[in-house]
């Protein structure tokens, strides 16, 4: 496919795979930010094609995950009153809340519906305008733009009967609590790079001062990745630490000024709780107060909800980068899939999610034969 | 304890208190299931159809004819062998790209049949409509079922007909059974396959999927994408043909083609190793797969088949296959190994190696 397989070709991933294997001295330890990264290098195999020198520790960026389990009892909750048509994001059906999840509300007679788009929402609202809809804007700077449009639009048309349950969450600070962190092993970044085409890189520079972290902007394939690995790995072995961009097809310093205009206009900064990892100060997006007519929040008024996290899950740690899933006793066995204890087992994003679906829980000791390289 | 379904119904708005008591216990001698309730994911074709079977269905009916769990079941009659299969279709809308409902339910009843290496001969019908369907969509789903009967070359020899109330069903669903002889010598099953077995594919993966969810409501988006939905008979005839000693034959339908290699492995106790460039799949397939985040290899087929051929004998069958007007596009996208029993894994295209596991929950609702 054009434009795609051009970034999986066997013998240009063959050769930057020797290049990074001629340049490592020593121990480094990478981040890949995003979800979606983690996704592909699972896919890919690509963490198995490194030296063994080079550690892959996945990072907080799966938009999913990081949800609260706060907000996502009160979305239950919204969802499972009868005059509600609750749009979401697919991925965002099977995560465990406290007590259920919105496949199990659905079967029970809620109206959930998955939606690729918020926009489609608004079409909903208007077919049905005896009921609410609401849609959960839910994810990181990446699907901020569409969900402001989609706020933006329902107040130009006058539609009333939508509004949305806004869980934004913004990757510099979750980075930056990261190397806060006493806990802390990342010594280099793979940068977001999709989060990055809409809000440009600049931001990053300050963090790879202050930290003294190489960052590096990658794409999502697997050259992409090889390359962005590769880039870090320079930095890191020549002492450098720069914010370099791997993904300039796509990513510029400045950003996307259209989008960033409509999620500056629609959206503010406020802080941000997230799923394992606690509070973040001014890491998320809220509401502005002239859009306040479609805060779902305000709209249903949802009580203060008591929750509760399963003792098992290790999804905190694995988020801040500090353990890998198939180091939790859980893994595989009562978290699976089918029976996420924690988010990261459910978005395709999620890292355990990601190790499970390509058999990681199944291969630990019998290793698949992996080409010579 | 996993809080989706232990703790659900007791705090839940719209939960019913006596039925979570009933199924978690009490009445109830075992908690068989780790859902309370049915989900849409227990008709993936998935991990959880098969939890669903294994704990709830299949150890209340236990027998020979019943347990080798093929496509269809393998009767001795006479001192010969017929296969009988069934199926039941429910495909939301009834009208898609490339098809229909009738077209469909003819097509994966006809496949079934010959998946057991037999040639399907006689069809039964049942069709259960909802109060308000349009008659003319019912007769345009007959029409259609009369040409893909015609085409198979099978007889619809008996069926039945029921109406329910308005929002009792959705608009109509058709459960149809196949009956046809098993060709003399034939010997199908997955506990069959031998390590060196080469794996073929008779062309392009995921398209029937991507096509119903082109036009499913909500989901819409402009493609020239037309399900694959077609009768095998002809081209498992040209198969055995070439080689009547095809150890295994399975179409992968529901839960696409990782389902399927994963029950063969599973059933074999061998692994399966794919090439995943071999894999053929059309490029709007793919392009439509990446978009909706979708994995091809999880995208049900309705005109697709799997072969497990021995080593000596794939490039004969493949030569067959490929002269096949339903087998051009065929390839040998993999092998069975000693190694890894009951699992499936990949070459990838950069040189690196995963496990290919089946779904997981419902990658597509209803769609088939």
């Amino acid at each position: 496919m054009k434009h795609l397989d051009e970034y999986r070709d066997a013998i240009l991933a063959r050769k930057l795979v020797e290049e990074i294997h001629g340049l490592v001295t020593k121990p480094w330890v990478l981040m890949e930010v995003c979800g979606g990264q983690t996704h592909s290098i699972v896919k890919y195999g690509l963490d198995r094609l490194l030296p063994e020198e080079v550690e892959l520790v996945h990072g907080p960026g799966c938009p999913v995950c990081v949800t609260s389990l706060e907000m996502i009892d009160k979305a239950h909750a919204i969802a499972s009153r009868p005059n509600v048509i609750f749009c979401s994001f697919g991925d965002m059906l099977r995560v465990p809340g406290s007590d259920a999840d919105l496949l199990l509300l659905k079967s029970r007679g809620a109206d959930i519906r998955v939606v690729y788009s918020p926009i489609d929402c608004l079409r909903i609202a208007r077919e049905n305008p005896d009921k609410q809809v609401v849609f959960f804007a839910i994810g990181f700077e990446t699907t901020a733009p569409a969900n402001a449009m989609s706020v933006w639009q329902a107040k130009r048309q006058g539609i009333a009967n939508f509004s949305v349950l806004v869980s934004h969450v913004l990757v510099p600070p979750a980075m930056a609590a990261i190397l806060e962190s006493p806990e802390n092993r990342v010594q280099g970044f793979l940068g977001p790079g999709h989060v990055c085409t809409v809000m440009g890189y600049e931001e990053y520079e300050p963090i790879s001062a202050r930290y003294h972290v190489p960052i590096v902007i990658t794409g999502f394939e697997p050259l992409d990745l090889l390359q962005g690995t590769l880039m870090a790995l320079r930095q890191l072995e020549e002492g450098r630490a720069d914010v370099e961009n791997q993904y300039p097809r796509v990513v510029r310093r400045e950003g996307n000024s259209a989008a960033l205009g409509m999620v500056r206009e629609v959206f503010e900064i406020g802080d941000r709780k997230w799923r394992g990892v606690g509070s973040i100060p001014e890491s998320g997006y809220r509401l502005r107060e002239a859009f306040r007519d479609f805060d779902a929040e305000r709209i249903f008024e949802v009580a203060e909800i008591d929750t509760s996290e399963s003792g098992l899950c290790i999804s905190g740690e694995i988020l801040r980068g500090v353990k890998k899933p198939h180091q939790c006793p859980a893994f595989g066995k009562r978290c699976t899939p089918e029976h996420p204890l924690g988010a990261t087992m459910v978005s395709a994003e999620g890292a355990c999610a990601a190790y499970h679906a390509y058999g990681r829980h199944l291969d630990a000791d019998q290793e698949p034969a992996i080409a010579d390289t | 304890m996993n809080p989706t379904s232990t703790n659900a119904s007791e705090s839940s708005p719209t939960g019913d208190p006596s039925i979570a008591d009933a199924l978690s216990g009490g009445s109830c001698p075992l908690p068989i299931l780790d859902h309370p309730q049915i989900v849409l994911g227990h008709g993936s074709g998935g991990k959880l159809t098969h939890q669903l079977l294994d704990k709830l269905v299949l150890p209340q009916f236990s027998n020979e004819l019943l347990d080798p769990q093929h496509d269809g079941a393998i009767l001795p009659v006479h001192g010969g062998r017929i296969a009988v299969s069934t199926d039941s279709f429910v495909v939301n809308p009834i009208f898609f790209p490339g098809g229909d409902i009738g077209k469909l339910a003819v097509h994966g009843t006809v496949n079934d049949v010959a998946m057991c290496g037999a040639n399907p001969a006689w069809l039964s019908v049942a069709l259960i409509l909802e109060e308000g369907l349009p008659v003319e969509h019912l007769q345009r789903v007959i029409a259609s079922m009369k040409a893909a009967a015609e085409e198979a070359g099978v007889l619809l020899v008996t069926g039945d007909t029921k109406v329910v109330d308005r929002g009792k069903g959705d608009q109509i669903f058709i459960n149809t059974t196949g009956i046809g002889p098993v060709n003399p010598g034939v010997e199908i099953h997955p506990r069959r396959a031998r390590p060196g077995d080469r794996i073929l594919l008779n062309g392009e993966i995921a398209a029937h999927g991507i096509a119903i969810l082109s036009v499913r409501d909500g989901l819409e988006f402009e493609s020239q994408i037309l399900s694959d939905t077609a009768p095998l008979n002809g081209l498992v005839e040209a198969i055995l043909a070439a080689c009547p000693d095809i150890h295994v034959l399975r179409d992968p339908t529901r839960g696409g083609l990782t389902s399927a290699l994963n029950e063969i492995a599973g059933q074999a106790d061998l692994g399966i190793e794919l090439e995943e460039s071999a894999i053929p799949i059309d490029e709007a397939v793919k392009g439509a797969c990446e978009i909706l985040g979708l994995d091809p290899l999880h995208v049900a087929n309705e005109g697709k088949l799997i072969a497990v051929v021995p080593r000596d004998n794939a490039e004969a069958v493949l030569e067959a296959m490929r002269n096949h007007p339903r087998g051009e596009k065929t390839a040998i996208i993999g092998e069975v190994v000693e190694a890894h029993p009951g699992m499936v894994t990949m070459k990838t295209r950069v040189g690196g190696a995963r496990v290919v596991d089946m779904l997981s929950g419902e990658q597509l609702p209803r769609i088939c």
